[in-house]
This record gives C-alpha cells, structure tokens and sequence, in this order.
C-alpha cells in the first residue's frame, strides 16, 4: 500500500542553504533513500546523494534523519508514522559539499596519521601463528564499513571544530585498539594513541556505539581497553614499578614503541 | 568565531538539534535520580547517627571505624580520635570508585556537564579538553579505587554473614534487614565485578589469550557481566540507599524489623 510521504531535505552548499518541503509517493517496505531516489527522479533532479551499496555495507549514505545519524539505506520508512514528516539533513560534522554530500576527508588524514600493521619476521617455514582465539578478539572491530556515523556524533569534532588536529575520534580508536591487542604487532601504540590520537579528550558519553549501524561496541570494548591500557604504560606507579624490576614485561614483549 | 555545528564549512541549520523524541529525559533521570541520591546519602553520611541497628550496620558506615555505637565497629576504632561522622573515613572509596567509574562518568558528563546533553545535541560550551587535563586527569586512577572497592564489597560481604543474627547475636535468625543486606551485597559485586578496570586486570591487558587460557576464560565472564555494568550501578545506587534507609527508620525506632525466623 502506498502513501504519500512528507519530506524536508536539507538542500545547499558551503555558502548557505535550507530545508526544502517534498511529498513523495513511497511505498511499504521502502527505506528513506528509496523516498529520497524517488524526490531525485521526479521532483530534483539536482539532489546531490552520496550512496552506493544499499545494502548497509559500503558505508556511503550516512546522513542524519530527524537529527539522528543514520545510513539512509538502513533507516526504514514502517520506523516512522506515515504522517510524520520526515527532515533529512547531510552530516554536521564535516564540511558540506552540496546538499546531502559532504567531505569527509577528514577522516582519511587521520587514517595517514595512524601507523599500520607491523607484523614480524616470519617464522622458518615462511609463515606467521597466531592462535584462533586471539584471531577471534579482533573480528568484532573488522566489522567497520567506514561510514563515519561514529566521527560525525561524536562530540568532541561535532561541537569543537578546533578539536579536529588533535583528534583522531572513535573509528580510528578502534584501529588503535585492534591492533595494540594484535599479538603479532611490534608497534606499541600506547602512547601514540594518548598523544597524536588524542585518546584523552574522549569522555565516553558513548554516542558512537549508540550510533554504529554495525552494533560495535565501540566504548567498552575499544576505546575503554585502550584507556586502560594507556593508564598501564602512563599514569600507574605500580605498572611502572613493576616494568623496572622486571615483573611486568608482558606489556613490552617483542614490539616498540611508535 | 561560531564553531560546532554552526561552524562556517557546516551545513546552515540553525537548529542545534533536529532530534524530535524526547532525548532529554534520559539525562534529566539521572541529574533527579543522582542529585536526590547525592543529597541523601550527605546528610546520612554527616548524621553520624541511627546507623546500626542490631544486628545490622548501615553500609554507610561499613567498617566502622571511627568512635562508633556499640556493637557496630568488627573491625575496631583505629580512628576513635575522629571528631566527625565514622561514615566519611569510608565513603571516599565508594564515592571515589564510582565518581571515576566509565559508566557514572558517562552518565554524569551527560546529565550534570551536558557535554553532550544527548548524542547529536549540540553542547553549550564553547572549548572542551575532555579528560586531559587536571581534574579529569584524575579519572584514570579509577583502577585503584577498584581495587578498594573489592576490599570494600568483603567487609559488606561479611556484614550480611553477621546478619543472620538476632539482636542479641545468637545465629541462625534471618528478618527482613537480612534480605535486603543480602540483596544489596549481590548488587555490589556485580557491580564491582564487572567493573572495566577489572575486565582489563583480569585479562583485558593481555595481548595473546591463547598464551593465558584461565585469565581468559576470567575475561569471557568478567565481559559478559560488564555489558551490564551500567544497569549495576543503578540497581546497586538504589538498593544500598535502601538499605541504609531501613536500618535508619530501624536505628530511630520509626519501624521495627520484621523478622523471618
């Protein structure tokens, strides 16, 4: 059965822009970028819309319905009243492009600035171990289909666009914490993660987890370990008590600090 | 300069939120909640009266150490000279447990510093530094006051033990004060035990599990109570106000104790 939808969408660019008023037929089992595919087809030709797999997957739709971030692909229209207007905004943490799109390149620097992987030699038949279960431990943050809903609620860049040098925000925190309880890893990123990430700004007001379309657990099993862990190797006399008199080397064992 | 969300390379919305459900309720809860909470257990905590009432001892005043009623100290006055309320030599660790606990600061940076008031609400301040700085620096010795706070959840562990007693200390007696100490106790160490501090001693910190099989299976548990580490701390909040409130209206003689056997 279908119905007549009513829309607000953000429509400009960098030098300004408002909420333009569509009504759109949409029909059941649609989501919010099958309403706003229809708008582009019949009513604007000219809606800029970033997007791609429409499966959830590539990350690419991300924008904000009725304030919420949200992938417009994910967002299904039964969530909502048929009488309720439905106001769709680009994301307000980066910088607008046109429209829905925004520049989000943001986020890739802070990628450039993260180190990467650094496995060690191989072992003598040419291979790398490591067990299954610590294989296990890092599927949960490789579920990341990069699609910034987590940088852009974040408050700590969405209100304080000074914050931005400084802050890599929680996707990147949850490269930092893959890879520092990566037991392959020679790097130790502990301090990396404290001082160029800016780790510390963080206040754990959780929003990227609430946020994640793909349900990470971004603030208790990321960004909180790595928290821990940089207590560990900064802020704990006894860590440090027990790192010279060689009782807490565990921390240490082949890798370096970057 | 205007900044956030009203910034000039953002999109032009002059609202700070186009949220529409009530985001607001959440936070406002606990700034009521933790305000009454914060207000009653001060004036409980300075009272330094009407908190045992035997067999029980109100976990306010949990060891009793300070010049306590007769009967209420298990562990000794080591600082009878204390001229103020037994209760504010111990709380500080509770207190200090929970101030820097990841889920009140969640709650309270939310509720108390609106920073942010609720995902995707613009915050009212205009600079923010986080937990960089001196006093917020401070959070990060959350761990020892866990290690406290384990100290802490024994002596309360062990209050409950001496509460199937009756007045007169006789064993084998159960009332009401009994359930609710035994209630409560449950409620603290599942709360203290799926503290996030713990879940990284416990195992957290380690970078190969396969190396570290029973620490491991440690971690699994401790993980598992920790998804519910915030529903703890209130159930926690709730039931040791409780407590302390029915061995209050006991101590005053308001109620007597209901006794089961």
């Amino acid at each position: 059965m279908g119905y007549q939808l009513k829309m607000r969408v953000w429509r400009g660019d960098e030098s300004g822009g408002d909420l333009g008023d569509y009504t759109v037929e949409v029909s059941e089992g649609e989501v919010v970028l099958d309403a706003l595919h229809r708008v582009q087809a019949t009513q604007a030709g000219d809606l800029a819309i970033r997007w791609n797999c429409k499966a959830g997957k590539c990350g690419s739709c991300s924008a904000e319905i009725n304030g919420r971030p949200r992938l417009l692909c994910m967002s299904r229209l039964s969530d909502f009243e048929e009488d309720e207007t439905i106001t769709v905004t680009p994301l307000r943490t980066f910088p607008v492009i046109r429209d829905l799109v925004t520049d989000v390149s943001f986020n890739y620097e802070k990628a450039r600035e993260l180190p990467s992987f650094a496995p060690p030699p191989r072992d003598a038949d040419n291979k790398r171990r490591m067990a299954q279960v610590d294989v296990e431990r890092g599927q949960e943050f490789r579920k990341c289909i990069e699609c910034f809903l987590c940088q852009n609620v974040c408050h700590v860049v969405r209100d304080h666009e000074e914050n931005k040098p400084a802050f890599s925000g929680p996707r990147f925190f949850l490269r930092y914490a893959e890879l520092d309880m990566h037991p392959l890893d020679t790097h130790d990123r502990r301090e990396l993660a404290q001082g160029a990430a800016g780790l510390g700004m963080c206040n754990i007001t959780k929003c990227c987890t609430e946020v994640c379309p793909e349900g990470i657990k971004i603030t208790d099993n990321a960004i909180i370990p790595m928290k821990e862990r940089v207590v560990d190797r900064k802020y704990d006399p006894l860590v440090w008590l027990g790192n010279k008199i060689g009782l807490r080397t565990k921390d240490n064992d082949g890798r370096t600090e970057v | 300069m205007t900044t956030g969300v009203h910034g000039p390379t953002r999109a032009a919305i002059d609202e700070k939120t186009l949220r529409q459900d009530r985001w607001w309720l959440p936070p406002l809860t606990t700034f009521v909640v933790f305000s009454a909470f914060v207000v009653y257990a001060t004036v409980r905590a300075f009272m330094g009266s009407d908190y045992y009432a035997s067999p029980y001892l109100s976990p306010f005043y949990s060891p009793c150490l300070g010049d306590c009623v007769e009967g209420a100290s298990d562990f000794g006055q080591p600082f009878r000279a204390w001229p103020l309320s037994a209760a504010l030599l111990i709380l500080i660790f509770p207190l200090g447990f929970r101030m820097t606990c990841y889920y009140y600061r969640k709650a309270y940076y939310r509720a108390f510093w609106l920073s942010p008031p609720a995902c995707a609400v613009a915050e009212p301040k205009t600079k923010y530094t986080g937990e960089t700085r001196f006093p917020l620096l401070i959070q990060n010795v959350h761990r020892y006051f866990w290690y406290a706070a384990v100290l802490v959840g024994l002596v309360l562990s062990f209050d409950v033990v001496l509460a199937f007693r009756n007045e007169e200390h006789e064993w084998g007696h159960m009332g009401l004060g009994t359930l609710l100490m035994l209630i409560n106790v449950v409620f603290i160490w599942l709360y203290t035990l799926s503290c996030h501090s713990c879940r990284h001693t416990v195992g957290g910190r380690l970078r190969h599990y396969s190396k570290h099989p029973v620490r491991y299976k440690l971690w699994t548990w401790v993980s598992r109570l920790n998804t519910d580490h915030g529903r703890y701390a209130w159930y926690s909040l709730f039931s040791v106000a409780l407590v302390d409130l029915y061995i209050f209206l006991i101590a005053n003689g308001t109620i007597e104790d209901v006794r089961f056997f």
